[in-house]
C-alpha cells in the first residue's frame, strides 16, 4: 500500500497523453495545466500518507 | 552611460543584496562549529533540521536559472516547457525512498559526497573517480548559468548590455558571494535561503494574483497565448508550439521528466543539501514539503503565457519574465522581484561550488594526489577550490558564448544521470560489481554524448532509431524520440547487469546492512 501511494501520482504525471488536452477547462485554464498543478499537492499528501503507513507497520 | 538605469528599482535591488551579504558573513557564527573541519564547512556539521533543509534544498534546487529558463521555454513554445511539473512530481517519492538510506550510511561512515559512498561500498577507486569527475563536469556549467539568470535581471534594471561596464555588477556580486562562501561554508547559503525563498514566494504570489487581474483573468491569458502560438505555427509550420503538446513532443516530454528527475539528486549540490540534514526523517519530511516549491515552479512557468497576454515581445525568450515584471509592477516592486531572482542565483551557486569543492577534495585530490591530508588541509583545500570554481564560472560567462554554457549544461544532465546506477542501486544491493558499474558508466557517457551531437547543434532528444557503426540500422519501432540521458542510462544499466553477471570481481565493502537504516541511528542516539 505504501508503494502504491508513492507511485500512483508518478504514474498519472507520466501518463501525458491522458491529460494532453484543452478540455475540460477549470477557471479558464486548460486541462493540461490545472491537472498537473493539482497533482503536485496530491502527490505531497500521498507521500505524507505513505509515511504514516510506514511508521505504523515498520 | 547610466542614463537608462531604473534608479528606484536599482536602489531596492542593492538594498536586498546588501542584506544578504551581511547575512552571508554572519552565518559563520550560526550553529557554531569548527570551520576548519570539512564536515562543518562543507556540510554544516549535518545539523540542519527539517525546516532549514526545506529552505536550503528549495533554494538550492529551484534556481534563478530555472525561474528564467522554464517560463522562457513556455513563452517560446508553450506546453513543452511544463515538463518541469511532472519532473518535480516524480522526484519526491524517489527522494523519500532513497535519500534517507544514503543519509544514514553517510552519517554512519562519515561520507560527504557520492564518490565517498561509492568507494566505501564498492572499494573501487576508478568508480569513485568517475562519479567525482562527472559531478564536477556537470556542475561547472550549471554555476555559469546561474550567472546568466542573474545577468538577465541586472540588464533589466537598465545596466548596459555591452561595453566595459556590462559585466561589472555581476562580477562584484560574485566576488562578494565567493568571499562569504569561503568564510562561512554551507551555513551561508542555508541562511540566505531563508531570505531568498520568502522573497521568491512574495514575488510569485504577487504575479499570479495581480497580473491576471490586470489582464482580465486566466481565461484571457491562455486565449491570448494560444493566439500567439497559432500565429507562430502558421508562419512556420515546422514549429511545434501550442497550449497542448504536439504528438511528436509527447515522448520527449515524458522521457525528459523521468531523466531529469533521475539526474537531479546525483548532482553534488543536491546531495550536499540532503546530506546536511540532521536526520533521515528530516529528508522524508522534505519529500512532503518540497512539492510546495514545485507548485511555485508551475506558477512561474505560467508567466511565459502572461508575458504574451501582456504584449511582451522579446527576441530572446529569457527576457520575457523580466520584461513582464517591468510592465506589470511599479519600479520599487520590480526591484524587489529582480533582487529575489538574483539572490536566487546566489544560493545554488554557493551550494554548487561547495559540492564541487567537497567532491574535488575528497574524491580526486585526497585519494590520488595527497592521501595523508589532515582535516585542516582538507577544509583549506575545499575553500580554495570553491573560489576557483566560481572564478571559472565567471570566466565562462566573460570569454565564452553563452550558448556554450547552455550546451554544456544540457550535456551535463546527460552525463550526471550516468552515475545513477552506481549510487542508487548501491543503496539497495551489492550484486552489481564496481568494475561493471564503471563499464556501464563509460558506455552511458559515450552513448549519451554521441546521441546528443546533432548535425548542427547539441540536442537533448533523439528518435529511438539509430545508425550503428558496423551493425547497420536499428529501429525500436516505437515511433517517438526520447531524452538521450535516459536512453544512455538504460544501456548503462544493461551493460552493468550483464558484466556483473558474467564477471564476478571481488572487492571490499566497508558498509553493513544496518548502516542504511536511518531509523535505527535515530533510536540509537535517543
Amino acid at each position: 500500500m505504501k508503494y502504491i501511494l508513492l507511485f500512483a501520482p508518478c504514474v498519472v504525471a507520466l501518463a501525458t497523453p491522458l491529460y494532453n488536452s484543452i478540455n475540460p477547462e477549470l477557471a479558464g485554464a486548460p486541462f493540461f495545466y490545472w491537472l498537473q498543478l493539482l497533482l503536485i499537492p496530491v502527490s505531497a499528501v500521498f507521500i505524507f500518507l505513505a509515511d504514516r503507513l510506514g511508521k505504523s507497520r515498520p | 552611460m547610466m542614463g537608462d538605469l531604473n534608479w528606484t528599482a536599482t536602489t531596492v535591488f542593492v538594498f536586498f543584496f546588501a542584506v544578504v551579504t551581511v547575512v552571508g558573513f554572519l552565518a559563520s557564527r550560526w550553529k557554531a562549529g569548527d570551520l576548519n573541519d570539512l564536515h562543518e564547512w562543507g556540510l554544516g556539521g549535518r545539523r540542519f533540521g527539517a525546516w532549514i533543509t526545506w529552505f536550503l534544498l528549495g533554494g538550492d534546487l529551484y534556481t534563478a536559472y530555472t525561474v528564467i529558463a522554464i517560463p522562457s521555454v513556455v513563452y517560446a513554445i508553450g506546453a513543452y516547457g511544463f515538463f518541469a511539473v511532472p519532473y518535480t512530481i516524480i522526484i519526491y517519492p524517489f527522494l523519500y525512498l532513497t535519500l534517507p538510506r544514503l543519509w544514514a550510511v553517510a552519517h554512519k561512515r562519515g561520507y560527504l559526497t557520492a564518490g565517498d559512498f561509492v568507494v566505501g561500498r564498492y572499494g573501487d577507486r576508478g568508480l569513485e573517480l568517475a562519479v567525482a569527475v562527472t559531478g564536477i563536469l556537470a556542475t561547472m556549467p550549471y554555476i555559469a548559468l546561474q550567472l546568466v539568470g542573474m545577468e538577465k535581471v541586472i540588464q533589466a534594471l537598465g545596466f548596459p548590455r555591452q561595453g566595459i561596464y556590462a559585466h561589472a555588477p555581476l562580477s562584484l556580486a560574485f566576488v562578494i558571494l565567493a568571499l562569504y562562501t569561503y568564510k562561512s561554508g554551507l551555513r551561508a547559503p542555508a541562511m540566505i535561503a531563508f531570505v531568498k525563498d520568502i522573497m521568491i514566494y512574495i514575488f510569485v504570489l504577487a504575479v499570479v494574483v495581480i497580473v491576471p487581474i490586470q489582464l482580465g483573468g486566466y481565461g484571457a491569458i491562455f486565449d491570448a497565448a494560444g493566439k500567439v502560438f497559432e500565429a507562430k505555427v502558421a508562419a512556420n509550420p515546422k514549429l511545434a508550439a501550442g497550449l497542448t503538446l504536439a504528438p511528436q513532443q509527447v515522448g520527449p516530454y515524458i522521457t525528459l521528466a523521468i531523466g531529469s528527475a533521475m539526474a537531479l539528486f546525483m548532482y553534488p549540490h543536491a546531495l550536499t543539501g540532503a546530506l546536511a540534514a540532521s536526520s533521515g526523517q528530516a529528508i522524508r519530511r522534505n519529500a512532503m514539503g518540497l512539492p510546495a516549491y514545485s507548485f511555485l515552479l508551475g506558477l512561474i512557468a505560467l508567466m511565459g503565457f502572461m508575458a504574451h497576454a501582456a504584449g511582451v515581445k522579446v527576441d530572446n525568450p529569457q527576457d520575457a519574465v523580466p520584461q513582464l515584471i517591468l510592465k506589470s509592477f511599479p519600479d520599487w516592486f520590480a526591484g524587489f522581484c529582480f533582487a529575489a531572482i538574483a539572490i536566487g542565483a546566489l544560493v545554488p551557486a554557493a551550494v554548487m561550488s561547495i559540492g564541487a569543492a567537497n567532491t574535488f577534495t575528497r574524491n580526486i585530490w585526497k585519494p590520488f594526489i595527497h592521501p595523508e591530508m589532515t582535516k585542516r588541509e582538507e577544509s583549506a583545500l575545499a575553500k580554495l577550490v570553491s573560489l576557483i570554481v566560481k572564478v571559472g564560472a565567471l570566466a565562462v560567462i566573460f570569454f565564452i558564448p553563452t550558448q556554450f554554457a547552455l550546451d554544456l549544461q544540457l550535456l551535463g544532465g546527460v552525463w550526471m544521470i550516468q552515475v545513477f546506477p552506481a549510487v542508487i542501486f548501491g543503496l539497495f544491493t551489492r550484486w552489481f560489481t564496481g568494475r561493471a558499474l564503471l563499464i556501464g558508466w563509460a558506455i552511458g557517457m559515450i552513448v549519451g554524448t554521441g546521441l546528443s551531437s546533432g548535425a548542427t547543434a547539441w540536442v537533448p532528444v533523439h528518435p529511438l532509431a539509430w545508425d550503428i557503426p558496423l551493425l547497420g540500422k536499428l529501429d525500436l519501432g516505437l515511433g517517438f524520440a526520447a531524452y538521450n540521458g535516459l536512453t544512455a542510462v538504460i544501456l548503462n544499466m544493461i551493460a552493468a547487469a550483464v558484466v556483473s553477471a558474467l564477471w564476478r570481481t571481488s572487492s571490499a565493502d566497508e558498509t553493513a546492512p544496518a548502516d542504511y537504516e536511518d531509523r535505527s541511528i535515530a533510536a540509537g542516539q535517543a
